[in-house]
């Protein structure tokens, strides 16, 4: 047998080495620790870090979860509700009311008034101060109006159902909805915010009335005497509902004694006109009373529900371009990296001409070019991916570079390894970390690109059932010194997301930085 | 390779990265539709001829070489959809100033602090007043520009009325005068905060960097106080990084800031490129897309040379 022959050793020839002597090594009593295990347990003790990632978990849990809890909704617009301020039922005490502090002259502290005196709570939650001018010698009132109560009432045309329905839920639930007609529903008010609220005797009775209460006491303080339309019949306009305590139930005669009742509506060409009070109204139609957490906008949507729509549209977007940029960017840059050369030179020349395009111009390209045949939000997508890799790949790019010549590549080499498991096996561990870091960096890049181009109009993501941050702001900036709110919950929003995405981002390098391991120890 | 040859290879090489920008742009723009004419009858003829007139229905490539040879006479073409039959060129060299004079005041007062803060942070080096400076300037870094916008808006403009909410007019005051400065300021703060904040992180990490040298202990041992090894050998050293930046930003001035020009409505030359792009108007797009990516291809040149003047150990070009 040759004895060079090592394929064909028979089996009886094996003998185990060191067969029944006593192993003195300690078994490994602690469990070997991961790449990714480590990078944990050293980001864990990053406190700031740690918070930075719960705020980002809060956040993207809010704009996805918000959308299902909500009442409201994006396309929901109100015609009456704008431009309320926030309201919070637990935080109340702390100013969060919907109260908006408003200096009015005699005729706007009346007409604000009114609508409490009419239902029994008032609107005017607190009046803070009054004083007189000293040049036109007009007084003013400092007042603290909720916007919700201050819309007061309206007037809405319904049909016979619907008329007769509203009557019935009244009935059912005990809740008034319809409140009498003034008697001068069909004067058009131009100088009073909403003519359905004035059911008291005015000051003057035309068209050019501010709203001022015909008689006021000693302290200024208006006396509202009811001026409701009359009809002879308890059930004119087939009203047959609840009625007011205070108003004329028969009390009150014409002048040939016969007792006069409160009109709750009237017919018109194709119906009947009714009077609501809007909150309750609000609530017949939608099923809930308005509450708005962060108000509602210029028009009547709920900022609470767009946000969390913009910035879920927003986190979606980003998510995704990070996501491809990733798989784009190693690709690309292993390739240039590894195979160096020529191929490289050719590659990089291909990255100096992508990067050296203004990145608002291949928006406003792939804007011009695609958004109609493909939609807005898409071509979005495809601007940011259009240069956004580039970024991974040059990091990709030097970490090939730098360890593509040491000595267990080339030890894997020998052992055959082919190309492909040299690149995805063998080098590209090495960069993961850094790798992860900058494709977790692109999120805030991307979501505040995408609320500059939005907010600049240059793209336009908004439609009746979607928007994004950089519409609401600027949206809301048109309204900045007389609504801050608008703008405010986007511009925390995404200031807070930034701050927490670049901590996080900071913790995040640290942890994959194994040169840093025990280094706090 | 010598110090001039690689100078040359890196102009030529930008000049053809530029080239091939250009001419992928210009192949974009042309190849939108033109914008729909909205006046009928008599106008709408004129300007069908008008465009007519322009070559517009011409084959691409003649269209591009007549663009090319207008440009080298030093004609951008004239608005169609904005300042109607103005040139393009003149009208942007109306825009510039407000966008340098904005953009130049802001630098010039958020380098000193900028620097100063990154150069107290770094010599206070895990003290709790680098904590403070290090907290502050990520928190103001990470913040967008336009909320500093809104916020200076708001609270410096409306709440206090200090503030004009326009930019003054060059009919009003010379660009270089306290009344130009001062209906300015809300836009210069708000651009200053993050060039500040920038900075400070910047010169923060490389003169820390530079602290932990050995030859900064040598400077010690062989005499000198602390405050002249810092001034003679750290900051010099720190320097070496941070003036390439510095140099950056004052390039960057020309482009200016897209968002803070809408929101001040200060009539720059981003404000003017924003318009461009919303009318579709499309030789004042072609114009100013050429003249960003100009600028940020001088920018990054210009930058990568600067480390060989400021610091003659590194060599140019060396592998």
């Amino acid at each position: 047998m040759d004895r060079h022959d090592y394929t064909n050793i028979p089996k009886e020839k094996f003998a185990l080495a060191r067969h029944g002597e006593k192993i003195t090594d300690k078994q490994l009593d602690t469990k070997p620790i991961g790449y990714f295990r480590d990078a944990f347990n050293r980001f864990k003790k990053n406190k700031s870090s740690m918070v930075a990632a719960i705020i980002i978990i809060f956040l993207v849990l809010f704009a996805f979860i918000t959308p299902f809890f909500s009442d409201y909704d994006v396309s929901a617009r109100d015609g009456y509700y704008k431009n309320l301020l926030p309201k919070s039922k637990v935080f109340a005490f702390l100013g969060w009311d919907g109260c908006k502090e408003s200096t009015e002259t005699q005729a706007g502290y009346d007409y604000y008034n009114a609508i409490g005196a009419e239902i029994g709570s008032s609107s005017v939650k607190e009046v803070k101060s009054s004083f007189v001018d000293e040049i036109s010698g007009i007084k003013y009132y400092v007042l603290d109006v909720d916007t919700y109560d201050k819309v007061g009432f309206t007037y809405v045309d319904l049909d016979e159902e619907s008329y007769l329905a509203l009557q019935e839920y009244q009935n059912t639930t005990g809740l008034q909805v319809c409140y009498p007609i003034p008697a001068n529903y069909k004067t058009d008010y131009v100088a009073v915010g909403n003519a359905a609220n004035l059911w008291y005797k005015l000051a003057v009775e035309d068209s050019g009335s501010t709203g001022e209460a015909a008689s006021h006491d000693a302290d200024g303080n208006p006396i509202y005497e009811a001026n409701y339309l009359m009809k002879k019949s308890a059930t004119s306009a087939k009203y047959n509902s609840l009625r007011l305590i205070l108003d004329c139930d028969g009390t009150t005669t014409d002048d040939e004694g016969n007792p006069l009742y409160a009109a709750y509506a009237v017919k018109n060409q194709t119906g009947y006109r009714v009077r609501v009070l809007y909150s309750e109204y609000y609530n017949y139609i939608n099923g809930h009373y308005a509450d708005h957490l962060f108000g509602t906008n210029q028009h009547g949507q709920d900022i609470l529900v767009c946000l969390a729509y913009g910035a879920r549209l927003s986190f979606l977007l980003a998510f995704a371009v990070s996501i491809i940029n990733f798989i784009i960017g190693v690709v690309y840059g292993a390739i240039e990296g590894y195979y160096g050369g020529a191929v490289d030179l050719i590659m990089e020349r291909i990255v100096d001409i992508l990067n050296a395009v203004p990145f608002i111009v291949v928006a406003t390209l792939f804007q011009l070019h695609l958004a109609k045949k493909v939609g807005a939000v898409p071509s979005l997508l495809f601007a940011f991916i259009m240069t956004g890799w580039i970024g991974i790949a040059y990091r990709v790019r030097t970490q090939f570079y730098r360890f593509k010549n040491s000595e267990y590549v080339l030890a894997a080499r020998t052992l055959g390894a082919k190309d492909r498991r040299l690149i995805f096996r063998h080098i590209l561990p090495n960069s993961l970390g850094t790798i992860i870091t900058g494709t977790i960096l692109i999120i805030p890049g991307v979501i505040f690109s995408e609320s500059m181009l939005t907010y600049l109009g240059i793209v336009n993501l908004e439609t009746s059932s979607l928007t994004s941050i950089g519409t609401m702001l600027s949206n809301g900036q048109a309204y900045l010194s007389t609504y801050p709110h608008i703008i405010l919950f986007p511009a925390l929003f995404i200031s807070l997301l930034e701050i927490a995405f670049n901590l996080f981002g900071n913790g995040l390098r640290d942890a994959f930085n194994p040169s840093l391991r025990g280094a706090d120890e | 390779m010598s110090m001039p040859k690689y100078v040359l290879k890196r102009i030529l090489l930008m000049i053809l990265t530029f080239g091939v920008v250009a001419t992928m742009c210009f192949v974009l723009i042309k190849l939108l539709p033109l914008p729909a004419i909205k006046s009928m009858g008599k106008d709408a003829n004129l300007i069908i001829k008008k465009r007519e007139a322009m070559g517009y229905n011409k084959p691409l490539m003649v269209q591009y070489f007549r663009y090319w040879k207008h440009v080298f006479q030093g004609d951008l073409g004239l608005g169609e959809q904005m300042y109607e039959a103005q040139s393009v060129l003149s009208i942007v060299a109306q825009k510039l100033p407000y966008t340098i004079v904005v953009n130049l005041y802001s630098i010039l007062i958020a380098i000193p602090i900028g620097l100063a803060f990154g150069i107290y942070a770094a010599l206070r080096k895990n003290k709790w007043q680098d904590y403070v400076i290090s907290t502050a300037v990520m928190v103001v870094y990470s913040v967008p520009s336009y909320v500093y916008a809104f916020l200076v808006q708001f609270f410096l403009c409306y709440k206090t009325g200090w503030f004009s909410l326009t930019v003054a007019s060059k009919a009003e005051a010379d660009f270089i005068s306290w009344t130009m400065f001062k209906s300015m300021l809300p836009a210069i703060i708000s651009l200053g905060f993050g060039t500040i904040a920038g900075l400070t992180r910047f010169t923060r990490a490389e003169l820390a960097e530079v602290l932990t040298g050995d030859y900064l202990l040598l400077a010690r041992t062989k005499g000198l106080t602390k405050s002249q090894a810092i001034t003679r050998h750290a900051l010099r050293n720190a320097m070496v990084p941070i003036l390439p930046m510095i140099l950056s930003e004052f390039i960057g001035i020309l482009g200016g800031s897209l968002i803070i020009e809408n929101i001040f409505a200060i009539p720059g030359i981003g404000k003017l490129y924003i318009t461009a792009i919303n009318v579709r108007d499309y030789n004042f797009f072609m114009a100013l897309t050429f003249f960003y990516t100009l600028i940020d291809l001088v920018a990054g040149l210009v930058i990568d040379l600067s480390y060989g003047f400021i610091d003659p150990r590194i060599k140019m070009g060396a592998k």
